[in-house]
């Protein structure tokens, strides 16, 4: 497939200078890619959302896709890769999404160690809707509804994703395409439930970028993998330093391997 | 009674959450089955796991038995407390099995309490104390002078080895036992020619081999009486029948799930209680969106709320005709009996697959744990709609056409992209906001509507039962038809029996049609707002103003609602 046009009628309505297209530059790039190396069939790949400002993604995606509800796109993701195993099937998800409205799938998703990747577009705000503080908004937090300041300390993803059985868990930055690009790429290549968080800095509601400038540390290559001790004390380093890249990644048979055995 | 029918008997067989009322039931309709006679049993019990208060109570004949009755002519008791709840119910010469009973009981049933040491039997032989209904059942086939070697066949059957031997020796116990007293029942039936078509099957069982008659591919439920038992029969066969059985987190996820293994390409069902269908509406708004097919078989229990888990309710009929947000065109059918329940399970999933909606099977409580004798068809038909193998060029997933049904090609396609979304979408399948589009979308999806109307006229969408020429006229849906028909036995004057069984689209001019001229219509259903009343006065502006309500959440016993439509009808 010489041309491969991953571009849709729709027109792209994210903010201008919105993350969100470069978590979109990342994933063509990658399909791109493993589609002309021949690693994917293109009609085998399916792209699913939430709902959300991510969630547009599949509108600006010429491929496979389903635009599901708010949080509810995991059991939908599990649904299609049980249907046909042959697919490979990637969820786009926000923090709302899947730690607000949809936290249980996430955390039985990870116990089935369904086959799917899940890559969360986490802009620590409810976007879409104006302003509101999100699960991994931080305490203090002033939205919307929340004037005097949010009272509830954030949902710290990374940790949790660990503890409840994901086989590969991942952190990266929107604004970094290269790197981002090649987690999702290791996700997609490994066989189990494959959960990446993507700091995803909202422009309009949440501007995080001088925040995280500084802090954003990648893990070194001699990072162990398979330690989930070390990898939960790594991923809680959420301070003056924001470890990135891949924390986790053990094989587990996956819930669609034993339910066709 | 009037003497030209068959004689009815009735038998009961009572006990605690554990003393395995409900299989020693299953085996006595197996065996009266096998005996060529017609058997109806409702099986009642609480929601709890040891101890309560549970039976399994059949009537039988030799004529076709629609429901049981609340008098008994033999009673089972396994426990001391089953004589006491059901020595207020029994018919004159009723027969009463236990291990003991109190003085004043002796007093009241004289020689027709029979001691049968039941627990002691089983211990006699050290089988576990559940096995003791076998002692009954071989004493029942004395009582009754029906052939043990039937009841030995069907227990062997029904264990199939796993504790088999015990329960036939104690059948056969039971049997000499009685064999040594002389002791028969007053009354009598005579088996009748058995036919290898019939079976004593339960309505959940049967709309579940529905659905597999139908090409099922996957079945997804989260349990919640009444709708358990077909997640349970399904498990057990899914080898056999090739199918996936899942049971995932919550409703909602079952729903999501079964719609994107939709959107994969299988043929899926779920099934739940109604409360777990409430969870489901979203995502049922969804299925209407996407045009993705699937059944959802819902099985009403008493509500609102967690209500009374294992009793029975017509109260639904509204909820799942306007399920789920916005206007979405969707099938609805409620069986009455475990015969129609295969009939709708195979009829939804063709429906779903060829017209690219959702179908929604109502049962409720007693259609669905209920078992009758019946006689199911041993296949099916599988209609797989619009489905595209190849595409060659431009493939649009909702494109529109005459009849509203797109092609329909599944991931895994080459040279289709197929996109589907949960906001109102163009025919690619991409988010829109524009008018045009988002009315021509809706009217794309409507335009299924004369085709599934016509649908509705071709299918047994209206059953007539009766005096098709009586102007007395009874009208229901659902289980209500099992007792309004055993109940019709009794009626003093002729009537017309009219059962809905498809509810969306609503067979308005049928219904109509049989009651026009009527000059007394009564309208019976298990709620207390008359909701199939309401309907059909909206439907057909015909306004019934007699209507017999019940939602006490127990059955009606049919010499009841026979006595009530007697004064109704001149």
């Amino acid at each position: 497939m010489e041309n491969l046009n991953l571009s849709t009628s729709s027109p792209i309505t994210w903010c201008p200078g919105c993350p969100n297209a470069q978590i979109l530059v990342a994933f063509r790039q990658m399909v791109t890619e493993l589609v002309h190396d021949g690693t994917l069939k293109f009609e085998n790949i399916v792209a699913l959302s939430g709902i959300g400002c991510h969630g547009k993604i599949t509108d600006y995606l010429n491929m496979n896709t389903f635009t599901s509800l708010h949080g509810r796109l995991i059991p939908t993701m599990t649904g299609v890769k049980i249907a046909n195993p042959a697919l490979t099937v990637v969820g786009f998800s926000g923090d709302a999404d899947s730690y607000n409205e949809g936290m249980e799938h996430l955390v039985h998703a990870a116990r089935k160690n369904s086959d799917i990747n899940l890559f969360i577009h986490d802009n620590q705000v409810f976007a879409l809707t104006t302003g509101q503080a999100s699960p991994t908004s931080p305490k203090g937090f002033k939205g919307k509804s929340t004037p005097a300041g949010s009272t509830e300390e954030p949902f710290d993803p990374i940790p949790f994703m660990l503890t409840v059985g994901a086989t590969f868990v991942a952190r990266t930055y929107a604004g970094d395409i290269q790197r981002t690009k090649h987690i999702m790429q290791a996700a997609l290549a490994h066989r189990g439930f494959s959960f990446v968080d993507i700091i995803q800095p909202c422009i309009t509601f949440f501007d995080t970028r001088e925040y995280y400038k500084d802090r954003i540390v990648w893990l070194e290559d001699s990072f162990p993998r398979t330690d989930r001790a070390a990898a939960i004390a790594k991923a809680s380093e959420h301070g003056d330093k924001v470890p990135l890249g891949i924390f986790y990644q053990v094989n587990r048979p996956t819930f669609e391997e034993e339910l066709h055995a | 009674m009037s003497d030209t029918r068959d004689t009815i008997l009735t038998v009961a067989i009572g006990g605690a959450a554990g003393d395995g009322v409900r299989e020693a039931g299953a085996s006595l309709g197996t065996l009266l089955t096998d005996l060529g006679l017609y058997a109806h049993l409702s099986f009642k019990y609480p929601s709890l796991i040891r101890g309560g208060h549970n039976y399994s109570r059949i009537s039988f004949s030799r004529e076709k038995v629609f429901y049981d009755y609340n008098h008994l002519d033999v009673l089972i008791a396994l426990n001391g407390d089953s004589v006491k709840r059901h020595i207020g119910h029994l018919n004159p010469d009723a027969i009463v099995f236990a291990d003991a009973f109190q003085p004043d009981e002796l007093a009241t049933l004289g020689q027709n309490a029979v001691v049968l040491p039941l627990a002691e039997f089983a211990k006699s032989i050290n089988a576990s104390p559940i096995t003791r209904s076998s002692v009954a059942l071989g004493a029942f086939c004395y009582l009754l002078d029906l052939p043990l070697p039937k009841m030995v066949d069907v227990l062997h059957r029904i264990f199939q080895g796993k504790e088999s031997d015990a329960n036939i020796k104690l059948a056969e116990m039971g049997y000499e036992c009685l064999q040594k007293l002389g002791f028969r029942h007053t009354k009598s039936i005579t088996p009748a020619p058995p036919s290898e078509a019939k079976e004593f099957v339960e309505g959940n069982s049967a709309l579940a081999r529905g659905l597999v008659a139908a090409g099922l591919n996957a079945y997804l439920a989260y349990p919640m009486t009444p709708a358990t038992s077909i997640l349970h029969f399904l498990a057990k066969k899914q080898d056999e029948y090739g199918i996936k059985v899942i049971q995932p987190e919550n409703e909602i996820s079952v729903i999501n799930m079964a719609l994107g293994m939709g959107y994969g390409g299988k043929r899926v069902a779920i099934g739940t209680a109604t409360g777990g269908f409430a969870l489901m509406q979203e995502a049922f708004s969804l299925a209407g969106m996407t045009e993705i097919p699937i059944v959802v078989a819902v099985s009403q229990r008493y509500a609102p709320a967690t209500g009374a888990p294992t009793h029975s309710s017509q109260a639904d009929l509204r909820f799942v005709l306007h399920a789920g947000h916005g206007e979405f065109p969707r099938i609805v059918m409620a069986p009455g009996d475990p015969e129609e329940a295969f009939q709708c399970g195979m009829d939804a999933l063709n429906l779903a697959w060829k017209y690219q909606l959702p179908v929604i099977v109502l049962l409720d409580k007693h259609v669905s744990e209920n078992s009758m004798t019946s006689t199911l068809p041993s296949n099916g038909t599988i209609e797989r709609g619009r489905l595209v193998d190849r595409v060659e060029g431009d493939y649009r997933r909702y494109a529109i056409t005459d009849d509203g049904v797109s092609p329909l090609a599944f991931p895994g396609t080459p040279n289709a992209i197929i996109k589907v979304s949960s906001y109102e979408h163009d025919e690619e399948g991409i988010a829109t906001e524009v008018m045009d589009t988002i009315k021509a979308m809706q009217d794309k999806r409507f335009a299924k509507s004369p085709y599934l109307a016509r649908e509705c006229a071709d299918h047994d969408s209206v059953k007539v039962y009766g005096d098709a020429g009586s102007s007395n006229v009874v009208v229901f849906w659902g289980s209500t038809k099992a007792t309004i028909l055993e109940a019709a036995k009794h009626l003093e004057k002729p009537a017309k029996l009219v059962q809905i069984v498809w509810l969306e689209p609503f067979p308005y001019e049928r219904v109509a049609q049989e009651l026009s001229g009527a000059r007394a219509i009564v309208d019976v259903e298990g709620n207390r707002g008359g909701q199939l009343a309401g309907l059909i006065r909206e439907k057909t502006g015909i306004d019934i103003q007699k209507k017999i309500l019940h939602y006490d959440s127990r059955p009606f016993d049919p010499l009841e609602l026979a006595a009530e439509l007697n004064t109704y009808f001149a």
